[in-house]
């Protein structure tokens, strides 16, 4: 029995909300297509302010793109394993290490970027390279790569399919080649999305990181809102919006569980 | 080190105990050598130990320092379950999902890298012998219950291991299935020819599977030995209620006669101090009219089950005697019968 | 076995290396540092002793605060709302709803700036109906209105996550007791949902807590703390008073995620 009333009530009130939401993603994407925004619409549609971006901000780009795969990477490389042994033991250490894990994200970005000013700032070589910046969004990502490694590791019984691999002769490697990583390919896949969605759209840290030659999209959107018209940071939001897009839908798809099948009992 | 593969094994445990990090003992010193060829089932209650020593055979625990696993006499008890060349049946059969049913069962025989036509045709042998040839290609989420065990077993006979190590194989299946395939499992053991140690809790299972029946508890052996002599010998009273149904009457011994509350059985055999004797359902009987019997007793309840009728019957014990009758009669509620008990079937423990 | 021990521990190694470099030897160099200026070791306590740093810790806090507030209670309307009913659209809303998810505190910014600046879609709607034009994008006002924009994205998640979760038996039980839809939300849907609303709550706190992005696009007036850390390390170049606040804003958004997680089971990211 629908309370008619309170249905509509609160529909409209989410439409306000995602309205709120939305509008200023439409306006923004208008705004950069538009050829004079205090005109509006009428002065007509153009690209123009899109190639702008493109010319004036291709490296950002480039930068963003390249640190997100290396960012992907490297988590990787770290996290996987990492995961691998949170998932084999459940103790008061490993409870520590997850509670580490997680402070980067924790921790305001501001705070972590100083941190690594005041201790490698002086190493200029270090400081000035785009490694410097991996290292922020590494620490920032990492806890989201092993918590879904970790959650598909611990949802399967692995020590008993380790067990059942050694029982067949199967060493460590092997095992872990076969039967480990193939079983947490789900958990890969989202974290991996995870990782380059937010190495992608990464500021605090990045903005404390980044020298002029080390610029990453975010930080040319901040350079550009505050220096060029608006049509020109519109139309570099709508470069982020695309770039991001594919990737957030990617996530959400990821969101959505397949039912578990159930097999009868053939009569054998 | 790997002995030739396929020649049955003979193992021994000698002092095998095993305490846990969090201080749980779960098996005490155990002792026990397991004949080439022959199917000893471990048997108890969860909690008795028999995963444990299982898993100690198999190399997947260790025993406690001073214990020793020997295969053909050799020491393998720091030898890790990758080196030791055992098959093993796991509960929840273990089976990979990344794999499909052909290579689960092929799986083995790759880490040892056999060569691919060689890989194939034993796959193929052990699908044929499992009947489950049209599974090969399936994947392990289509399989059913019944189905996911054939495979975990061509699997681990795949490789022709030493000998088959099977923890409580039936036990995650409904009752049809686990009858139907006791007879299967029990004729590829026969067929083996192979050392198999079989972990249950299920007696029914152990009866029919063992050459011979370990009964343990609390990390204890409580007895071994063949099937019917646990059945019918049974060494301790936890054995004896453990396996089958007990009946229990309470009373004293005189001259030949075992006295209680039902009456005066006649019994040449008695021991002088007994106070309680035991015997199974089948041991006793309703006596027929014309037969002199010592013990009474009035029905309680009366379950025709279609090959006999199952009786419990009210002696002024704790509980009521259970009996099965082959007579070809109703029995009424509160019906006064006299009983006779096979004396062959008594025992005091 | 004590095989296995050793080889978890080579796994875990390169993570851990990683993290003492570049987190915790940072870190504690941080926390050094916030000692070593000019006040010395006051400086941990300037933030409640100093004047400007009390009223930006406040500032800070206090909208913070009236953002979590605002969240939860949007969140909590709409997120039971389409999480319950299934009509045609309730998944684009979901996704309309969700979008904003990864956007950094910067574009936030921006879209505030579309909404309450100068040429704003606000300020326009207010003068053609009042003549006046509506400008608050640059104040603590548009950075509340930006904090809530990129908090309503998580926490509505995780409230729908937990209305799946509650069992419909319970709010049946209650209206055939005869409590009114009014009731049952307060007495049974709220209660359901303490958990999630305390743990999306911290989330939603300690991030608007440490938010840069967006008060940095806004502009360097707004006095919250993240700002004047900033400002503090790039214009004052006081680099220990810097490191001292940076290093306690650390500690309580640490603090309150962690208060949180005991009081209510496992979380989701903090970023912005």
């Amino acid at each position: 029995m629908k309370h008619r009333g309170l249905f509509y009530l609160q529909l409209g009130f989410t439409l306000l909300v995602s309205a709120f939401l939305i509008v200023p993603v439409v306006l923004s994407i208008m705004a950069g297509l538009t050829v004079n925004y205090f005109v509006g619409i009428e002065s007509g549609l153009t690209l123009r302010w899109v190639f702008e971006v493109w010319n004036g901000y291709r490296d950002t780009i480039f930068l963003s793109i390249g640190l997100s795969l290396a960012c992907l990477a490297v988590t990787l490389i770290l996290g996987v394993p990492t995961a691998y042994v949170l998932a084999k033991r459940q103790n008061a250490l490993t409870r520590a290490i997850e509670e580490l894990l997680v402070m980067p994200v924790a921790v305001p970005g501001l705070a972590t970027a100083l941190a690594l000013i005041v201790t490698y700032g002086s190493l200029s070589g270090f400081r000035t390279s785009w490694a410097f910046i991996l290292v922020g969004h590494v620490l920032f990502t990492l806890p989201f790569m092993v918590r879904s490694v970790l959650a598909v590791l611990s949802a399967i019984d692995l020590k008993t399919l380790e067990e059942g691999a050694a029982s067949l002769g199967a060493g460590f490697w092997p095992r872990f080649r076969d039967i480990v990583l193939p079983n947490c390919r789900a958990g890969i896949l989202a974290g991996s999305l995870m990782v380059v969605t937010l190495s992608m759209g990464e500021f605090n840290m990045t903005w404390l990181l980044h020298t002029p030659l080390t610029k990453t999209l975010p930080v040319g959107l901040a350079d550009a809102y505050a220096s060029l018209r608006l049509e020109v940071g519109s139309a570099y939001t709508l470069v982020f919006f695309l770039m991001i897009m594919p990737l957030l839908l990617a996530l959400q798809a990821f969101a959505n569980p397949r039912p578990a099948k159930f097999v009868a009992e053939e009569t054998e | 080190m790997m002995t030739e593969a396929g020649k049955p094994l003979a193992i021994a445990l000698e002092n095998c105990a095993k305490t846990f990090p969090d201080g749980t003992r779960a098996l005490e010193p155990l002792d026990f050598a397991i004949e080439a060829g022959e199917t000893v089932v471990f048997l108890g209650p969860s909690g008795c130990g028999k995963t444990t020593t299982l898993r100690i055979i198999a190399g997947l625990e260790e025993p406690d320092a001073g214990g020793r696993v020997l295969f053909d006499g050799e020491d393998v008890t720091h030898l890790p379950i990758e080196q030791r060349n055992v098959g093993m049946v796991f509960q929840s059969y273990a089976l990979f999902p990344n794999m499909t049913v052909a290579g689960n069962i092929g799986y083995g025989l790759r880490i040892r890298r056999t060569p691919e036509a060689a890989i194939k045709a034993r796959v193929a042998e052990m699908l044929g012998m499992m009947q489950i040839a049209k599974l090969a290609d399936r994947r392990i989420d289509q399989l059913s219950g019944g189905q996911r065990q054939r495979v975990a077993l061509a699997r681990a006979i795949a490789v022709r291991p030493r000998a088959l190590l099977l923890d409580e194989p039936l036990t995650a299946l409904d009752a049809k299935l686990r009858d139907t395939l006791r007879l299967d499992i029990d004729a590829l053991l026969r067929s083996l020819g192979i050392t198999a140690i079989y972990v249950t809790h299920d007696q029914a299972e152990a009866m029919a599977l063992g050459d011979r029946i370990v009964v343990m508890e609390h990390g204890r052996v409580a007895q071994i030995g063949k099937p019917r002599e646990i059945y019918q010998r049974p060494a301790t009273r936890f054995v004896a209620e453990f396996i089958g149904t007990m009946n229990r009457l309470t009373g004293m011994t005189d001259n030949g006669v075992f006295a209680c509350r039902a009456g005066n059985l006649p019994w040449a055999d008695a021991p002088a101090n007994a106070t309680e004797i035991l015997f199974r359902p089948e041991d006793i009987r309703v006596a027929e009219s014309h037969e002199t019997a010592g013990l009474q007793g009035t029905v309680a309840a009366a379950f025709f089950l279609g090959d006999r009728t199952r009786l419990f019957v009210e002696v002024g014990e704790a509980r009521p005697l259970v009996i099965e009758s082959t007579a070809r009669r109703d029995f009424g509620h509160g019906e006064a019968v006299r009983l006779a008990i096979d004396p062959r079937g008594l025992l005091v423990l | 076995m004590r095989h296995e021990v050793r080889r978890l521990i080579l796994l875990l190694l390169p993570a851990g290396i990683f993290f003492a470099a570049f987190f915790l030897l940072p870190m504690a160099r941080l926390f050094f540092i916030g000692g070593s200026g000019k006040t010395g070791w006051a400086a941990y306590v300037a933030i409640l002793t100093d004047a400007n740093y009390l009223g930006s810790l406040v500032s800070t806090l206090g909208v913070a605060t009236a953002t979590t507030v605002a969240t939860l209670i949007i969140s909590g309307i709409s997120g039971v709302f389409l999480q319950r009913h299934k009509f045609p659209g309730n998944g684009t809303l979901v996704a309309m709803l969700t979008f904003p998810l990864a956007f950094p505190g910067v574009v936030i910014g921006f879209m505030v700036i579309m909404l309450a600046g100068r040429q704003g879609l606000i300020g326009q709607v207010t003068q053609a109906l009042t003549g006046e034009k509506l400008v608050f994008a640059y104040t603590m006002s548009g950075l509340f209105m930006g904090y809530v924009y990129f908090s309503i994205p998580r926490t509505i998640l995780t409230v729908m996550a937990a209305a799946e979760k509650l069992d419909p038996k319970l709010e049946e039980a209650a209206r055939s007791l005869g409590a009114s839809p009014w009731r049952v939300a307060l007495d049974v849907i709220l209660p359901g949902l303490k958990p999630a609303f305390i743990s999306a709550g911290a989330i939603c706190f300690a991030t608007a807590v440490g938010a840069f992005g967006t008060a940095f696009t806004l502009a360097a007036r707004i006095n919250v703390l993240p700002m004047v850390i900033y400002t503090e390390f790039t214009l004052s170049a006081n680099i220990a008073m810097a490191a001292a606040l940076s290093f306690v804003l650390g500690i309580v958004t640490w603090l309150v995620l962690a208060v949180a997680r005991t009081a209510a089971g496992s979380t989701v990211a903090a970023a912005g």
